[in-house]
């Protein structure tokens, strides 16, 4: 979707503020907010890519408007009432409804350490075609779905190069939308900052983005 | 208003008036998580321990530091960053699939994700405010130069700048370039230099001033 959180290449967001000594988390709340994310993720009920997405529904005034851990607790109440782990009138009170099964998480502390140290790879073993191969000269395919998707519109239409074969990875386009992984090779591509930004930008200056096969064509 | 900006009002604001509402929401959220089974209070803990206390930059800088000081390791980490990584015994959730790049004098690496604020967690741990920020997810991509000034790092006209917009599950590490003056020093001294910005490509690695 061509939302506010695809935000490369735009003006007018404000100065870059870097803070001295920054603590990891500036409120108690919002380290609490990781580790519920974390923690009811466990349950399996939505992926990284429908996670992502929820963030990304989030109306663009009120996204601008939230911090990151603001985006990340609306995303996940989102994410938690869609899959009926909580109901809206539990959150409006606070408690269980009457009658709520109890349920055993799957996350217990002594866990902690393997799923962190485990994550979730994004590779597949699946024999998606090589299109490309390093130095094949590509363009971005000009798409605007309507849905999640990982292709920026500021590479959207323009030409760049084929610089690694990342292997076969998860589909985010179809993997957000419950339309399953359609594991498809992944490729780091190169483009000119002079063919993304005009003649102002320096001569050998570059930018590299991830993209699936099926956001490239032949250039 | 920034996101960096946001959070500092936030702060303040706790400071001055007790418990902000986020505060209680998020209070309430996690009781009622609780007491439905959903989630383990000591699990989230541990997590938040984790963040703080175990995984950060320091295990980046020990990446750097021993590419430095061990050319097999350095060969072996820019053709197969995770494995490398793995030999330090780092790796695991937004990490799963490392690269790492190199500074050199003639060419300068940049880290960002335009599209959320994708950061490699293992090596890095969550990443600071001015990351996250909307001012630098649509900045980094088309002024690199700029931001980097406004860092105070400035490069010149025969530098080549490599911006890295994390746009997949690749996560990317910036190996800095070794500071000049400092081959006496040894790994443990060599990664206590290395700063989380410099592994962003936010800064150079500089010795301590004598002065």
């Amino acid at each position: 979707m061509n939302g506010v959180h695809d935000m490369g290449g735009m003006d007018g967001l404000g100065a870059v503020a870097r803070e001295q000594n920054e603590p990891v988390f500036h409120e108690t709340w919002e380290g609490r907010v990781l580790a519920l994310t974390l923690a009811v993720g466990a349950w399996g009920k939505w992926n990284i890519d429908t996670a992502r997405h929820q963030r990304e529904r989030i109306s663009g005034e009120a996204y601008l408007a939230m911090s990151y851990y603001e985006r990340w607790l609306a995303g996940l109440v989102a994410l938690m009432v869609d899959q009926g782990l909580v109901t809206s009138a539990e959150l409006a009170t606070g408690r269980p409804e009457l009658g709520a099964a109890a349920s055993a998480t799957p996350l217990i502390a002594a866990r902690v350490a393997d799923l962190l140290a485990s994550g979730g790879p994004s590779t597949r073993e699946y024999p998606a075609p090589r299109r490309f191969t390093p130095g094949n000269p590509v363009l971005a395919r000009n798409i605007n779905p309507r849905g999640h998707t990982r292709l920026p519109r500021y590479i959207r239409g323009r030409r760049g190069v084929i610089e690694r074969d990342h292997g076969v990875h998860v589909f985010p386009d179809t993997h957000a939308h419950g339309g399953g992984e359609c594991p498809q090779r992944l490729y780091g591509v190169r483009f000119s900052a002079r063919e993304l930004w005009g003649e102002a930008a320096a001569l050998a200056d570059t930018v590299h983005l991830d993209m699936w096969d099926s956001y490239l064509e032949p250039a | 208003m920034t996101d960096a900006g946001l959070d500092r009002r936030r702060e303040t604001h706790a400071a001055e008036n007790g418990p902000s509402e986020l505060e209680l929401r998020v209070k309430a959220l996690e009781s009622l998580l609780v007491e439905k089974g959903l989630v383990d209070p000591a699990a989230l803990d541990a997590i938040i321990e984790t963040y703080e206390h175990k995984v950060g930059p320091r295990n980046g800088a020990k990446v750097v530091a021993r590419a430095w000081t061990d050319e097999g390791y350095r060969r072996r980490l820019l053709a197969d960053a995770t494995a490398a990584i793995a030999e330090l015994g780092f790796g695991g959730r937004q990490g799963e699939h490392m690269i790492v790049v190199e500074n050199s004098a003639e060419i300068h690496n940049l880290v960002v994700c335009t599209l959320c604020s994708c950061y490699p967690w293992p090596v890095l741990g969550l990443p600071p405010a001015w990351y996250k920020s909307s001012a630098y997810r649509s900045r980094a991509v088309i002024d690199p130069r700029g931001v980097m000034a406004e860092f105070g790092l400035v490069l010149g006209e025969e530098v080549e700048v490599r911006v890295w917009d994390s746009t997949a599950e690749v996560r990317y590490l910036v190996l800095p370039e070794r500071p000049r003056g400092a081959e006496n020093l040894g790994p443990e001294a060599l990664a206590a230099l290395v700063t989380r910005d410099s592994m962003i490509g936010m800064a150079r690695v500089e010795l301590p001033n004598p002065h």
